[in-house]
């Protein structure tokens, strides 16, 4: 199981014994074995075309198109008038306070919402590994925050946080704690944001590292008691080590998702402040950025060159985790 | 050992093998003696920790429920209100029209609908390829399948909006349908799975009583792999219909999906939190109907194979 999801797989595409292709052809007419053969050559390829045809139409011709916009000026109400400007946009991207405000907070927000919910998930992962009484219904309970849409989670959190009747500020306040500025102060703005996240994808990353616990062959865990390893060195030498995969696909899916991170920001400013990411763009993540520069200013060559930005960044983000890689390898 | 197979079970009637508490799969494979040997039994600390999370993750969602059951001067009070009110119905009512949640559900049943049964169909084709049939570039292209997992779509949405627009599909479902017709992750879901559960006997014997390659898929391969489509359905479902940044680009207010129109909710057009928060409520409630109907094929799911979209 822990490397079902990973790439562990991608290799192994050989295992399954593929039917041999007719070899009783002789007796078939000509034109049956000529069909015959047709369809075995060419009926894979028909099978797994859908799915590469709207790939390379919606999905890769655009991210490829995407670079050749960046080195244009094209307006939202003139779609078709492009004016070549080679990378002025990168460098006026470049130049742009805003951009780097929003690169910074999209990697504290991606910071401070994927480290804790990804431990919290190792965590709840262990709890539900356990024999136990309901274990179906924690499983699902856990999982109903997947299941509801970045609007409404956003929504409710939005008015859990509210600075003046909001619940926390509420709660703080029966500890003698003054009210928070959830929304207009920057920390607290984007404290609260990663908390939606959290909230959303802890228990999913929860359910695939129990997953991936289930397989790990029960002798390792015999062979670490038998050498007197306590139940945490157990899931320290054991556990962890054993679903690894799973973490670091855990990891590449957060990765994407937080340097894409658009609608809880955005729904969490509440409409005009939700787009520029509060009024001094104190939780503006590139996601919003890429937006506010297309469809509120217009300009899609400057968003094409955000986009461009985030893959960049999205690329250093793995090549950074790459990097601890082998360093941590090398230390130990 | 099973590491190397996606072991997705997903066929056994409720009652057999559980699909939860057994999703290494094929039972002969782990002797249930090694599952014995390591899961110890929860203490009450555990039970206690478990509570809290439970709670924690439904209680957004009745705090929803009951902030749209009050009306708007009690949502705002202060202690907030903990219980249910007696506005529930008319504040969904109202929802329902003057939110436009009505048309925004009505939109994303049909864009979940189609994009669930069209990833499902098209992963069900690539996958039984992939896993059960010989073809040249077989493992480059199955690479190329995954590799597509780590491309955001985010970054194409310049063009893409471009494309709609030449399309004459702004506004319109269509663009939100298409790009998401297929799924890198549903493909490869389904190949794990018709590789352990499609014996190749099964397809061998087809191609021995003549049939040709559709037939096999549509007589032998659709039955087994039916219990996998219907996970994958309600797992594409659930992303489909929380789908937001392109759509949110792509349509407008005049016709939104539901995560579109929720946006409009908190935009400040309305003032009513308790309106707001039943129009949320409105949202969240197909979809949790399926969780407490399929919950457990869900959590399979999900733990069967990483599909997230």
């Amino acid at each position: 199981m822990a490397t079902s999801t990973t790439n562990a797989q991608i290799g192994e595409g050989r295992e399954g014994p593929a039917p041999k292709p007719g070899a009783d052809g002789a007796g078939r007419r000509r034109r049956g074995a000529l069909l015959h053969r047709l369809d075995i050559k060419g009926a894979p390829y028909v099978f797994v075309a859908p799915f590469f045809v709207v790939f390379a139409a919606f999905s890769f011709y655009p991210l490829v198109y995407t670079s050749w916009i960046s080195l244009h000026r094209v307006e939202l109400a003139t779609l078709d008038m492009m004016e070549w400007v080679a990378f002025d946009n990168y460098v006026e991207l470049w130049g742009d306070s805003r951009f780097w405000n929003a690169l910074g907070n999209t990697i504290t927000i991606g910071v401070i919402s994927t480290v804790p919910q990804l431990l919290m998930a190792l965590g709840l992962a262990h709890l539900l590994n356990y024999k136990m009484r309901g274990s179906l219904f924690f499983r699902v309970a856990s999982l109903v925050p997947y299941a509801t849409s970045v609007g409404a989670a956003a929504l409710v959190f939005t008015m859990i946080f509210e600075r003046d009747f909001g619940m926390i500020n509420w709660g703080l306040g029966l500890f003698g704690v003054d009210p928070v500025n959830w929304e207009g102060d920057k920390w607290p703005a984007q404290f609260a944001i990663s908390t939606i996240v959290i909230w959303r994808w802890t228990g999913y990353n929860a359910l695939l590292y129990l997953a991936a616990m289930q397989a790990i062959p029960a002798e390792r865990y015999e062979a670490a008691a038998i050498d007197g390893a306590s139940r945490w060195k157990q899931f320290i030498h054991v556990t962890v080590p054993g679903i690894r995969s799973t973490v670091v696909f855990t990891i590449v899916l957060s990765t994407i998702g937080a340097t894409q991170l658009f609608g809880e920001p955005l729904i969490f400013g509440q409409g005009p402040n939700g787009i520029s990411g509060g009024v001094d763009n104190q939780y503006q993540t590139l996601g919003l950025l890429l937006y506010e520069e297309g469809w509120k200013n217009y300009q899609m060559g400057r968003s094409a060159t955000v986009a461009w930005a985030m893959f960049l960044l999205l690329i250093l983000a793995f090549a950074t985790q790459a990097l601890i890689k082998r360093l941590r390898a090398r230390n130990s | 050992m099973t590491t190397e197979s996606l072991p997705v079970r997903t066929d056994a009637p409720a009652g057999a093998t559980d699909p939860v508490k057994n999703p290494a799969g094929r039972p002969g494979r782990l002797p249930l003696r090694q599952r014995a040997g390591r899961q110890h039994h929860a203490g009450p600390l555990a039970y206690v920790l478990l509570g809290i999370t439970a709670l924690l993750s439904i209680f957004p969602l009745y705090w929803t429920m009951v902030a749209a059951s009050t009306d708007n001067t009690r949502v705002s009070e202060t202690p907030p209100p903990f219980l249910p009110g007696p506005n529930l119905f008319s504040n969904l009512a109202r929802a329902w029209d003057e939110a436009a949640m009505g048309q925004a559900m009505i939109n994303s049943l049909i864009v979940a609908g189609v994009i669930a049964m069209s990833t499902v169909m098209f992963a069900t084709l690539a996958g039984f390829a992939f896993a059960k049939l010989r073809f040249k570039g077989r493992n480059v292209l199955l690479m190329l399948v995954i590799g597509t997992m780590m491309v955001p779509p985010q970054l194409g949405v310049v063009p893409l909006f471009m494309m709609m627009a030449e399309l004459g599909w702004s506004q319109r479902l269509p663009a939100v349908i298409f790009p998401t017709l297929v799924s890198a992750v549903g493909v490869f879901f389904m190949r794990q799975y018709l590789s352990e559960a499609l014996p190749d006997e099964l397809v061998e014997a087809g191609r021995v009583d003549g049939a040709h390659s559709l037939r096999i898929f549509w007589s032998i391969v659709l039955p087994v792999a039916r219990p996998a489509m219907a996970v994958l359905f309600m797992i594409t479902f659930v992303h489909a219909w929380n789908d937001f940044f392109w759509p949110f680009v792509a349509l407008d207010m005049t016709n939104p999906t539901v995560p579109v129109a929720l946006t409009q909710l908190s935009a400040g057009y309305i003032r009513d939190q308790s309106l707001i928060m039943a129009g949320a409520l409105l949202g969240t409630l197909p979809l949790l109907a399926m969780f407490i109907v399929f919950g457990r094929q869900i959590v399979s799911g999900v733990m069967a194979g990483a599909v997230k979209g």
